[in-house]
């Protein structure tokens, strides 16, 4: 049998090309990497070479023709000991088929992503025990805490990034750790996020469980690539055979008077991408719960803490090992009159705004969502299918925010329920301004969020 | 610290004659295996981008024979070259290029993402310079766990213009970690001559100013890969840190497949072809030092066209992933 040669496809798109010229002729010898003719598409002239060696028994399309399609066979090769005589007798073949690649029926029945929905609000109260003695704890404290107590249960858990280690943290988070767990576990890096943030996955994909702290996330930004291309997809791209278990943890969002460049929230840039966790914690005891969580997650966790909240106080139960679980929000506050649905630092606002509403009669639900992605639908929609009205909160950017998407899934699974549109609180479409006054402008407050509730509960 | 050393190998190196038989059929399974990925990507059998290693067999052939099972590899997007000289099947590779179930990946991944955790190959990643890192990453985590491995992160001529490359020198120097780097000079990033791209072109000088040494070696060579490659593994192992080897190569075929290569002469390419085939030196040693017959070497290449043919075979039997494979794998 002699092997046919096909017209080649020289790129994805390519259907059919200009058989330009043939380099050889009957009878010719060719061996493997040899040029048997140019083609040339409507981009460029190109070369079609030996992949088998043999000899040319019969060219079956003359140079110079047009419009040739793809996998049409244009030469026979007779292969080593193979006579003439083997052409004889030879038509086309159907050519190679190519794969079919329209999705089966069965497509109907894709399974669910990993997060199943339940349709049920998850209940919070079993977190903590009761009668557990509560300790008050700064955000910044119940995070070290976290740190600290993983790593003394897994040696594979590291803490890296600038100052984490001898400065004892750029903002104290570490405090403690390199007197604790030495320098092989708490390492200073240079300035140079984009490296030690793939420094940290491939030591994820080796086995271990780093912990990188970005200074702020705005720093991250030069590492994003790291944290969506190689952390976030190569579980899918490995067909689950790789993982990368990591942390990137660090201050998020707007401080105080630092101006536009340090001051940006990322939730809903993270919270974009498949394979990614996303948390942002508001209380100290969610901070530790999550982290804890986070750092045993097989999965990448982006863990997004707030300057303004590291010295904030809360209650921590004192428990040998608590956790909160990841994907699960929390309802804060309860109420029948609104929903009002935030995280991390929009919870201040939003706790705030409901003890005042509450003064005027209007009982506000508040949502904890505490994990951004994947994000507890099951507990907005069941409040929001209670009270009717949804305003949520963030200090984010609002085009494609977390309101966004929020306000949308609503729209889709509880639009019969709803007595006013979604409303959202967000920043302001603008670069944060250093000026205090302008400053505070830009961001969020109390009373915007009594506005907002006002609006849906037409109460002025 | 840097040396322009070792493009001509000592004479008195000897070499055992299994090991040549090694390089010999490794050489050649990796051409083989991509000719026919160039034939088949031709008939449409695998989409997308598909970068052919066809020339710089002997880089990646001689640097796997320095190392241990237990050693990781990590390397960009020219990667069947690595999987197959990492021991991971050609079936498998090859049915991850037509995007099928039996593929590395299950078909997810594709040509530039393929892994073997089994194989300590930690992929095919398609951002170029996103693998220095995590390669040194790998690196630092064998120094970690003390296992007395190394890591061999390879990149190409185009990745060293990238900023992440300097950050992983600096710091896999600072940190004395167990890494090789090995940059395959091919002389062109996709279309972009070394010349027109990097300011120093003697790029095993890249790592001067973090004090890491680099060497340059005939990447056509595998003999002179070999011997770079020990040098540069123990150097690594014994805490020494890092290690830049510049393999001086060449590939025959475009950047990818859909590459007119107008930014290069024929004439250029054939004379490297002619004059340095890496696949070629060896078969001429083997046969001058009698160590193998003519038939044998047909043999030889009889095995490694069989096992090619096997590899398209199964690379078209094997089914598309089931539709519910789209959304498995992405967080557990």
């Amino acid at each position: 049998m002699p092997t046919e040669i096909l017209m080649p496809a020289l790129s994805p798109t390519m259907t059919e090309g200009k058989l330009a010229r043939w380099m050889v002729s009957e009878g010719d010898t060719v061996a493997s990497g040899d040029v048997l003719a140019e083609i040339e598409t409507d981009k460029a002239t190109m070369e079609v070479e030996a992949v088998d060696e043999g000899t040319i028994g019969r060219i079956l399309i003359d140079g110079d023709t047009d419009n040739v399609a793809v996998n049409t066979p244009i030469a026979l090769l007779l292969e080593e000991g193979e006579e003439a005589s083997a052409l004889d007798g030879y038509s086309a073949s159907a050519g190679v088929s190519t794969p079919v690649t329209d999705a089966p029926a069965e497509a109907a029945t894709i399974s669910q992503v990993v997060i199943e929905s339940t349709g049920d609000a998850y209940d919070a109260s079993g977190e903590i025990p009761a009668g557990t003695e509560m300790v008050k704890t700064s955000v910044r404290e119940a995070l070290r805490d976290a740190m600290a107590e993983e790593m003394r249960s897994d040696d594979r858990v590291f803490v890296m990034g600038e100052e984490v280690a001898e400065y004892q943290g750029a903002y104290k988070v570490t405090q403690g750790l390199l007197d604790e767990f030495g320098n092989r576990r708490v390492i200073d890096t240079p300035i140079t996020e984009h490296g030690f943030a793939g420094i940290g996955v491939g030591a994820a994909f080796h086995g271990l469980r780093p912990i990188v702290e970005f200074m702020t996330f705005n720093f991250a930004m030069q590492a994003i690539d790291q944290i969506v291309n190689s952390a976030a997809k190569t579980r899918y791209m490995s067909g689950g055979q790789m993982e990368s278990p990591i942390v990137f943890r660090g201050p998020n969002g707007a401080a105080s008077r630092v101006g536009a460049q340090h001051s940006q929230c990322y939730a809903s840039w993270y919270a974009h991408v498949p394979g990614l966790i996303v948390v942002a914690p508001h209380t100290a005891a969610d901070a530790k719960g999550l982290l804890k969580s986070a750092i045993r997650n097989p999965n990448p966790v982006v863990f997004l803490e707030n300057e303004m909240l590291y010295g904030q106080t809360f209650d921590v139960p004192v428990m040998d090992d608590f956790t909160v679980p990841l994907g699960k929000a929390k309802v804060a506050r309860k109420g029948d009159d609104v929903t009002i649905v935030s995280f991390g630092m929009g919870m201040r606002y939003s706790l705030e705004a409901a003890e005042k509403l509450a003064e005027e009669g209007i009982n506000a639900e508040v949502i904890d969502l505490r994990t951004i992605r994947p994000l507890d639908m099951d507990t907005a929609l069941a409040s929001v299918r209670k009270t009717n009205r949804c305003v949520t909160v963030e200090e984010g950017w609002p085009q494609h925010g977390i309101g966004a998407e929020l306000g949308t899934q609503i729209m889709e699974k509880a639009f019969d329920y709803l007595d006013a549109p979604v409303t959202r609180v967000t920043g302001k479409d603008v670069p944060m301004p250093y000026a205090a006054n302008l400053e505070k402008l830009a961001l969020p407050n109390v009373q915007d969020v009594i506005d907002a509730v006002k609006s849906v509960t037409y109460r002025s | 610290m840097a040396r322009k050393a070792s493009t001509t190998r000592r004479k008195t190196t000897k070499v055992d004659k299994d090991q040549i038989k090694k390089y010999y059929r490794d050489m050649l399974l990796i051409r083989r295996f991509e000719e026919k990925a160039g034939q088949i990507y031709g008939m449409g059998l695998i989409g997308g981008f598909c970068h052919l290693y066809i020339g710089q067999e002997a880089v990646v052939v001689g640097m796997q024979s320095t190392i241990s099972a237990t050693d990781a590899v990590i390397t960009s997007y020219r990667d069947h070259g690595h999987m197959l000289a990492c021991g991971m099947e050609a079936k498998g590779v090859m049915a991850e290029l037509t995007g099928r179930e039996g593929g590395y990946s299950k078909g997810k991944g594709g040509s530039m993402h393929m892994f073997s955790k089994e194989k300590n190959f930690y992929g095919g990643h398609g951002i170029v310079g996103a693998c220095v890192p995590l390669g040194t990453g790998l690196a630092f985590s064998q120094k970690y766990k003390n296992t007395g491995d190394v890591t061999l992160c390879y990149m190409g001529d185009g990745t060293v213009n990238q900023g992440q490359v300097y950050e992983s020198f600096n710091m896999a120097e600072l940190w004395s970690l167990p890494v090789v780097y090995v940059i395959e000079n091919n002389e062109y990033a996709m279309g972009t001559s070394v010349k027109r791209a990097s300011a120093q072109t003697e790029l095993f000088r890249r790592g001067e100013s973090f004090n890491v040494p680099g060497e340059q070696v005939d990447g056509m060579d595998v003999f002179a890969v070999a011997e770079a490659g020990r040098k540069a593994v123990e150097w690594a192992k014994s805490g020494k840190g890092p290690y830049i080897l510049e393999m001086k190569t060449y590939r025959y075929r475009g950047h990818s497949m859909s590459d007119p290569a107008k930014y290069r002469s024929k004439e250029e390419v054939n004379k490297k072809r002619a004059e340095s085939d890496p696949i070629e030196r060896v078969r001429e040693k083997l046969l001058n030092e009698k160590v193998y017959t003519e038939d044998q070497l047909k043999e030889i290449d009889r095995d490694v066209k069989a096992i090619v043919a096997e590899a398209v075979q199964f690379a078209q039997d094997s089914p598309e992933p089931h539709p519910d494979e789209l959304y498995t794998d992405i967080v557990i």
